[in-house]
């Protein structure tokens, strides 16, 4: 410890000490080394522990028959590709995989598009322009569970909100949001671009805000129509706010669980079955936790693949 | 300057994060308290965890013990429960419900309660089997239930129409107590247990079985859900609805009769002016019997390790499923005693439920036949019958879902 003391004291008043004596330039360099590696070290430990080793044991998990009874005998022996072959041979991963698809597109064109939209709208200085900002976050606020409950309620056919409203005015009324197989996945995106609207506006408002001026400016001394002005000089310049909030909202929405188990439990039917509450219902409802690691794996393979190009969209922007 | 940090700093900052680590991995074992027994179960809602709470007071002082309630929602009671067995945490007592036990038997967490010294006298032979995995008696009932179909009394009788005990006869009653936004009759045909829980008495009383789907039998009885149906005595959206949600729209006026069980009493009777009765769930012939599905939680006695907390753990179940306390907790939360004789004293004392009673009595565990192959079968089955109703032919879909069901395993 004797060094380190001696370099504490140095740090007081190194400009007399170095003078005095130049240290070892080699030491020197190791000792910092060792001082960085110090203060990533917490980071690195916390990432292996809570990241890296949930990852790698869901990974073998995929390759294990892992049944409750492993939870006493702590004995899961690996069966190969036995649990792959099974989720792939199951009809039902290949209907998930495609609602998945589905549902995320669906989601995150609308999200992105309104979002968009509200954020362009809401950069122009009018009356109410705060208070209607903040009320259009309100969906955000509202926990995902509750959405999903308060939604089944107004989605109902019969004693729904929505259908009366509908019925009111005249355009129908009788629609099955959620209770018909090919209305229920449209139904379940519909509510959830509301619910990531505000997310998408919020940021590409932040984004807006980043724009100068001056180029509308321009634009404008140039003669330029809105419609051009958008194209040219907000989308360009709103582009790596744009990958954030795509990138992001991929992430969120292609893991989706808790919105569809309360607003259709998957069904009916399972028209409403994603990758997500596959590997739910593979762990949690038929505890065959080896079939529900394959399909989590295929989930988290999906984004890794997106985070990749969010990583290199970042990198081409930083050069 | 800047770049000058020292290991003195660093050193401990590591030391930290891997004491932090070390902490967070070997956190799991804990030492029991050798006074205080710990009761897992599922009883979340305020009224359900004070009841119970009253009868581990009465018998911890009985038996000269602390005992402490754990509840957490009754999805998560079989995963809780695998996770403290992993981590050698189980609870003293656990109490599973009855189509999840032979689950955790299988998997060897459970201890055989007539090896602990708990007699099965006075149990109804379905009752015993009811709380047994191949052959084996795991799980003691304090009370069972099962569904029945509630009717609302008002409507019936102002429209001048009996309680239907017949398939036909229900159909034909639903159709005329339909009527603007009321529907005849609601039931849950939810994507989960609920769903498959409320189609059992059709596919039962038909002749129908669990382990082959694909049946006439079976079909007839989906058939028979089709058509209430296309009559529009049952609303569309009974493809979405849970139990509850069924309750719901029945206390609102929207439904004349409902299936449904009596855990819902309580609600049931929070609103006043609704004049309710209880009746046997219809069947397809007269003099057909009418088999319900056998509902409840059990009692058991997780494989801990420590012989000498087991028998108290038994001591336990002893006292909470013996007679008095059973009479208490079925008059509590209006399900039917498993003993005999409690069962008898609890007529008396809540005669309008006696339809439920005579239901419990035919009424049959959906686990007997299939154990711990029950789930996948459910899900096939729930998939099934939404295909069903949402417009598939019920042969073709009883005949993928038997193909599902068995090729899991």
């Amino acid at each position: 410890m004797s060094t380190t003391t001696a370099s504490a004291a140095a740090g007081a008043a190194p400009v007399a000490k170095k003078a005095a004596k130049p240290p070892n330039p080699a030491r020197i360099r190791r000792r910092r080394r060792l001082a960085q590696w110090g203060f990533i070290a917490p980071a690195v430990v916390f990432m292996a522990l809570f990241f890296g080793y949930p990852l790698v044991r869901n990974i073998v998990m995929s390759f294990q028959d892992y049944s409750p009874s492993t939870f006493f005998t702590g004995e899961s022996p690996f069966n190969g590709t036995d649990n792959w072959s099974n989720v792939f041979n199951d009809e039902l991963f290949g209907k998930a995989l495609w609602h998945t698809i589905l549902f995320t597109i669906g989601s995150l064109i609308g999200q992105f598009c309104i979002g968009l939209g509200l954020a362009v709208f809401f950069s122009r200085r009018f009356p109410l322009n705060g208070i209607l900002r903040s009320l259009i976050l309100l969906p955000w606020l509202v926990p995902m569970v509750v959405s999903g409950v308060v939604w089944r309620r107004i989605l109902d056919q019969d004693t729904g909100v929505l259908n009366s409203f509908l019925g009111t005015i005249g355009a129908g009324g009788d629609t099955p949001w959620l209770t018909s197989t090919s209305m229920a996945l449209i139904s379940v995106i519909l509510v959830n671009i509301w619910i990531g609207i505000p997310f998408n506006m919020v940021i590409l408002y932040g984004g807006l805000q980043e724009v100068p001026k001056e180029l509308y400016e321009a634009a404008s001394l140039d003669g330029a129509s809105a419609w051009r002005t958008f194209r040219s000089i907000t989308l360009p310049m709103l582009r790596p706010v744009i990958t954030v909030v795509l990138v992001l909202g991929f992430m969120s929405t292609v893991k989706i669980l808790d919105l569809i188990l309360a607003l259709t439990d998957g069904g009916p039917a399972d028209s409403t079955q994603t990758l997500g509450t596959l590997t739910y219902q593979n762990s949690f409802v038929q505890l065959d936790f080896g079939a529900g690691a394959v399909v989590g794996n295929i989930l988290i393979l999906i984004s890794a693949v997106f985070a990749v190009f969010y990583l290199r969209a970042n990198r081409n922007e930083g050069k | 300057m800047s770049n000058r940090f020292t290991p003195g700093v660093a050193v401990p900052l590591t030391v930290v994060s891997a004491l932090i680590g070390g902490v967070v991995l070997s956190g799991c074992g804990q030492q029991r308290d050798p006074d205080v027994y710990t009761v897992l179960n599922s009883s979340t809602d305020e009224s359900y965890h004070r009841w119970d709470a009253q009868t581990l007071a009465r018998c911890g002082k009985q038996l000269g013990v602390t005992i402490e309630q754990q509840s957490v929602p009754a999805s998560q009671v079989m995963t809780k429960a695998l996770r403290m067995a992993s981590s050698k945490s189980l609870p003293d007592v656990l109490q599973l419900d009855a189509s999840e036990m032979p689950t955790f038997a299988e998997a060897g967490g459970l201890i055989p309660l007539k090896d602990l010294g708990l007699s099965t006298r006075d149990i109804p032979e379905g009752i015993v089997n009811f709380g047994s995995y191949e052959g084996t008696y795991y799980g003691a009932a304090r009370t069972v239930n099962t569904l029945a179909l509630f009717y609302n009394k008002d409507t019936l009788d102002k429209a001048g129409l009996k309680v239907p005990t017949t398939w036909a006869e229900m159909r034909e009653t639903a159709k005329e107590l339909t009527h603007g936004k009321r529907y005849g009759l609601a039931l849950s045909a939810g994507g989960a247990e609920d769903g498959v829980f409320q189609f059992t008495p059709f596919m039962w009383s038909n002749g129908g079985d669990e382990t082959k789907l694909d049946s006439p039998e079976v079909a007839g009885a989906l058939d028979y859900w089709k058509s209430l149906l296309k009559d529009g005595s049952l609303s569309k959206s009974t493809v979405n609805w849970t139990q509850a949600d069924v309750n719901d729209q029945f206390m609102a006026g929207n439904a004349a009769m409902m299936i449904n069980g009596p855990w819902q009493v309580e609600t049931l009777n929070s609103k006043k002016g609704l004049n309710w009765g209880i009746a046997q769930i219809p069947v397809p012939e007269a003099g057909d019997d009418s088999v319900g599905p056998l509902g409840g939680g059990v009692l058991t006695v997780p494989n801990t390790g420590d012989g000498e907390r087991e028998k108290m753990s038994a001591k336990i179940i002893g006292c909470m499923a013996g007679e008095q306390e059973q009479i208490t907790y079925a008059i509590n939360s209006w399900m039917v005693p498993a003993n005999e004789k409690a069962a008898a004293v609890w007529r008396t004392k809540a005669p309008e439920l006696a339809a439920l009673a005579d239901q419990v009595a035919t009424a049959r565990s959906r686990t007997a036949k299939l154990g711990a192959r029950w789930s996948s079968v459910s899900l096939a089955l729930q998939s099934a019958f939404q295909s069903a109703l949402t417009g598939e032919p019920s042969e073709t879909a009883l005949k993928r879902a038997q193909k599902r069901a068995t090729s899991g395993n």
